[in-house]
């Protein structure tokens, strides 16, 4: 049985600094991941990351920003940790080899994001998390003998032992279907959000809440499920990403009449409030019939020098020019929110301590909570930098005090009985998953999206529901072991449905609007009766609502304006 | 909406059979990609069709395949597009892309032929092979010079990432890092950045020529990664990398600049760019290469700046010995080796087709005066733009400092 102190689910940003943090500690590391590390989501991060470097700025400021953006749902306590650790986290980066943009000094320089009171995010072009994804995964390499890689490995279940502490994983190698039976001391959830749940969507084929769900049914407490980002500016039907860096080097957003409509909504801020704000105002305009025909509004590049665009935007200019047809740099582009990012997920503390001792989560798949109601732009990098590293490290000192605990063979029989018997389905025994994870995600987008209420959310889970039985005759054609990337689909349909059942009740039980979640029923936010957490545990009925507190240290919340 | 044929090069590892194509036609948007119409194939008809892909907006590098024998993203290829070019294909030559592919499948050439030789495809159950007689199917295929798991799934860690690995991927600063952040030249980050966009697909080494020759070529990515560190200046081996991969049979000087991983690249990374690059650093080391390359390359520059027309002769002296200036004679080391390529000399000396002449150093005619100064224009404008090979910085279809697009023409990408 391969054994590792610290075993690391997931080899995005969250996961890789956590593998690096722990092997720092001295104890032996595996790292699983279902696809190869640097095909990991973090990728797609593009505009920057925050930290409060400059000596004008101050660590208090990107708090309070952050805070603020949260709609005061972001517990403070971890808001603080984060600010704080962050520059030095940003040059330990840069100490490894982030190829961070420099200002005339040769100096690190910084652009403007969304929400931010200063310019205080840094970046690398407008490929940042894939930059330093990759020069992460150069330190994995580097350090090989401390730090084992299970590339394309992926986990299907938690092991715990007598006592309910996480032991172990269930793996499979996707390579050739051998299952196999990892133990562990500490076993760290790192696999980021589950944007599949919608569609479109920003997120890659791989974010389906996996860490969220194996979590959940291991008995962790899930927060905050209701809290779903909506990015402003996607592509109408792909839901491919625009960097808010584009806002940020100056970019304007026009409705089909040509109004700089964010002077409405933000008239401080503009295009440069916060992003729940933006794509509310964004899909305001567009349900009033001031959009344009395919349901969208313009985002203007072309004030944005050119030479500035080819420099800091140009992975911008080739997802124009491949997937849309459009030259940024001489015409406005069609955008309009899509699903971009979960908020809530794993319930953990600052040290990224479920509520299943030994098993730890950070990045997206983790709700510490910093970034409660609405995340801000370039807070997620960080995010899965700081609490990775902090995971790692207390996952080690855990694996350090205690011995490894048997995991009981049974979880693997039982994961094995279960390929089983979807390898085994008839043709025709029920629906494809790929109908079933269509209506899924139309579903969600169309029900529990930017503006939601009572009756929509309360339909999309009786969706929810019946896709949950019907998930279990749906069928594949693979029967295969080498590469079985149907069944694959199939166990990640089943993580899913689990995140969007979730989501639902959490979002059906918030009667107010905060952060992502807008209930037309209930347009206000309601301080007195919802400035707490939604925290769900799983039970054979569904998901059981408790709340936890809200923790504010020196930030009462106020009204939010841009 | 639009329909296609897509014609997939299938191998099932399990099944005990070689490879097989198998036709599939999706009905999908043209500005779709053939990832997309893959993925449609997979979702309605056959979910065993295996493909890596993630992120469908050419992030992550998983999907490289070879679309009409171009390697590239299945993601970034619009389908509307391989359409017209899968027609163009068969237009010119007759043929297909997939009659005209190279075998790759070692595990049943015969089964291979079987198809070749009907030009028919044996559909799978439930498939319906029907190619219009108007529309060519668009030919899709596993990555070249990897071997291939199952479909167009290959085996990427064997191949791409040990050569990765031998290029030694991590910065090599030397003592404690400073308090704060390295303070370096502004340029040098954009600079290598082009290098950083690398989302290791394996397009480049897919479609390498090189490494099709010699397998142990270090090859375009992993050499394109050298540069990332060989360029950063908090990099403190520089001259140890640059040794190492002048010295390695299979480093810098294995390139035969075919400019196949620059077509190739989806992220504008253009390999062969960074190879030069590195040959020229290597050059300016004072290393030497066993093709005397950038010797070549600065006796080239030289030759016709002086001359404006090519003293072949006088090419291989000056390569060897280096240094005339102002007058362009001979000099004696330069004569020996000279005469050691006279073997390479003697036969067309004589079949007559070199004169005497043109084969001593510097005998042969110049341009007249009034038109080197053509030449010497040309010279001042390269010079003049000497860092444009950067898209970081140039843009690709010109930027506001060269308002006349005349950079585009220079440096394009596929």
């Amino acid at each position: 049985m391969p054994s590792h102190d610290v075993l690391v689910i997931g080899a995005g940003l969250a996961g890789q600094r956590a593998a690096l943090a722990a092997a720092e500690e001295g104890v032996s590391v595996g790292i699983i991941s279902k696809v190869h590390p640097v095909r990991s989501h973090s990728n797609a991060a593009q505009g920057g990351i925050n930290a409060a470097l400059n000596p004008g700025d101050s660590w208090e400021s990107h708090a309070f920003d952050t805070i603020k953006g949260s709609d005061y749902l972001g517990d403070q306590d971890a808001v603080e940790i984060m600010t704080r650790e962050a520059p030095e986290e940003i040059l330990h980066l840069e100490h490894l080899g982030v190829t961070f943009h420099r200002n005339e000094e040769g100096k690190l320089g910084t652009r403007a994001f969304g929400g931010a009171s200063a310019a205080r995010t840094y970046y690398v072009a407008d490929i940042t998390g894939q930059a330093i994804m990759h020069v992460l995964y150069e330190q994995l390499m580097k350090y090989s003998e401390q730090i084992a890689r299970y590339e394309e490995w992926f986990c299907s279940s938690l092991a715990l032992d007598e006592n309910g502490e996480c032991c172990g994983v269930v793996t499979r190698n996707v390579a050739d279907g051998q299952m196999e039976l990892f133990q562990a001391k500490s076993v760290i959830l790192c696999t980021g959000g589950n944007g599949q749940v919608w569609r479109p969507t920003t997120n890659a084929l791989i974010c389906t809440g996996d860490g969220i769900a194996m979590a959940y049914r291991a008995g962790a407490k899930l927060m905050d499920m209701e809290m779903i980002q909506y990015h402003p500016t996607t592509l109408a039907g792909k839901g491919f990403l625009i960097t808010e860096g584009a806002r940020g080097e100056g970019a304007h957003l026009l409705n089909a009449n040509g109004e700089r409509f964010m002077e409405k909504y933000a008239p401080n801020k503009m295009e440069l409030a916060s992003r729940d704000v933006v794509s509310r105002a964004e899909q305001t305009e567009i349900n009033e019939g001031r959009g344009f025909p395919d349901g969208t509004v313009a985002l203007d590049i072309t004030v944005v020098p050119k030479k500035r665009v080819h420099e800091a935007l140009r992975e911008i200019v080739l997802v124009g020019r491949d997937f849309a047809g459009v030259d940024i740099t001489r015409e406005p582009i069609h955008i309009k929110p899509g699903n971009h990012y979960t908020m809530g997920g794993v319930k953990t503390d600052v040290d990224g301590r479920t509520d299943i001792p030994g098993l730890y989560s950070a990045g997206e798949t983790a709700c510490v909570s910093v970034h409660g109601g609405n995340r801000l732009g370039a807070n997620s990098l960080l995010d899965t930098l700081i609490f990775g590293k902090r995971s790692g490290k207390d996952a080690a000192a855990r694996a350090k005090r205690t011995d490894y605990a048997r995991p009981s063979k049974q979880v693997l029989e039982e994961e094995e009985n279960l390929i089983a018997d979807i390898v085994g389905r008839e043709k025709g025994s029920g629906r494809r998953i790929s109908e079933i994870k269509l209506e899924l995600g139309q579903t969600m987008d169309g029900k529990v999206a930017v503006f939601r209420d009572e009756a929509g959310i309360t339909e999309a889970l009786e969706i929810v529901r019946r896709l949950k039985e019907e998930a279990k005759t749906a069928y594949i054609d693979d029967h295969g072991s080498v590469f079985n990337q149907d069944l694959i689909a199939a166990i990640e349909l089943g993580y899913m449905l689990d995140n969007a059942e979730c989501t639902c009740v959490a979002a059906l039980e918030r009667k107010e609007s905060r952060g992502a979640q807008y209930r037309t029923d209930y347009p206000e936010r309601n301080d007195e009766e919802w400035l707490k957490h939604i925290d769900l545990e799983r039970t054979d009925d569904g998901p059981e609502l408790s709340y936890s507190e809200v923790t504010i240290t020196q930030w009462e919340p106020q009204e939010r304006t841009y | 909406m639009a329909e296609y044929t897509i014609k997939v090069r299938r191998f099932q590892p399990e099944s005990g059979e070689g490879p097989y194509w198998e036709e599939f036609n999706v009905d999908l948007d043209p500005s779709l990609s053939v990832l997309d119409g893959l993925l449609q194939a997979k979702d309605k008809e056959d979910g065993s069709l295996a493909v890596r892909c993630s992120c469908r907006a050419a992030i992550c590098g998983s999907c490289g395949m070879k679309i009409n024998g171009q390697s590239g993203l299945g993601c970034k290829t619009q389908i509307g597009e391989a359409q017209e070019q899968a027609n163009k294909m068969k237009g010119a030559t007759g043929v297909t892309a997939a009659e005209a592919s190279s075998p790759i499948g070692a595990q049943a050439p015969e089964a291979q032929d079987a198809v070749r030789a009907t030009g028919q495809v044996e559909a799978g159950p439930g498939t319906t092979a029907v190619t219009t007689a108007t529309e060519a199917p668009i030919v899709i295929e596993p990555m070249g010079n990897m071997p291939v798991i199952k479909d167009l799934i290959t085996d990427m860690e064997s191949t791409h990432w040990t050569k990765i690995r031998r290029v030694t991927p991590w910065l090599l600063p030397h003592g404690e890092p400073p308090e704060r952040e390295y303070i370096v030249e502004p340029e040098s980050m954009i600079d290598i950045t082009q290098s950083m966009a690398c989302i290791q697909c394996g397009a480049c080494v897919s479609s390498c020529l090189s490494m099709e020759a010699d397998p142990g070529f270090i090859g375009p990515a992993a050499l394109a990664k050298a540069y990332r560190f060989v360029g950063d200046p908090r990099d403190a081996e520089t001259q140890e990398r640059l040794h190492d991969l002048a010295e390695d049979p299979h480093g810098i000087y294995d390139c035969t600049h075919c400019f196949s991983c620059i077509d190739a690249c989806p992220k504008g990374v253009a390999p062969m760019d960074q190879i030069m690059r590195l040959r020229r650093k290597a050059g300016e080391e004072g290393i030497e290469d066993p093709n005397a390359g950038h010797a070549h390359e600065v006796a080239f520059v030289k030759v016709i700046e002086k001359k404006g027309l090519l003293d072949e002769a006088l090419l291989v002296q000056e390569s060897y010995a280096p240094g005339i200036k102002g007058k362009l004679k001979p000099s004696k080391r330069g004569l020996t080796e000279t005469i050691k390529s006279l073997p390479t000399i003697l036969r067309p000396l004589r079949k007559r087709k070199v004169k005497l002449r043109q084969a001593i150093p510097g005998l042969h005619h110049g341009l007249p005066k009034e038109e080197m100064n053509d030449v010497k224009s040309i010279y001042e404008h390269a010079e003049e733009h000497n860092e444009e090979l950067n898209l970081y910085i140039r843009g690709e279809e010109g930027d506001d400092a060269q308002p006349d697009g005349a950079a585009a023409e220079e440096v394009t990408n596929g």
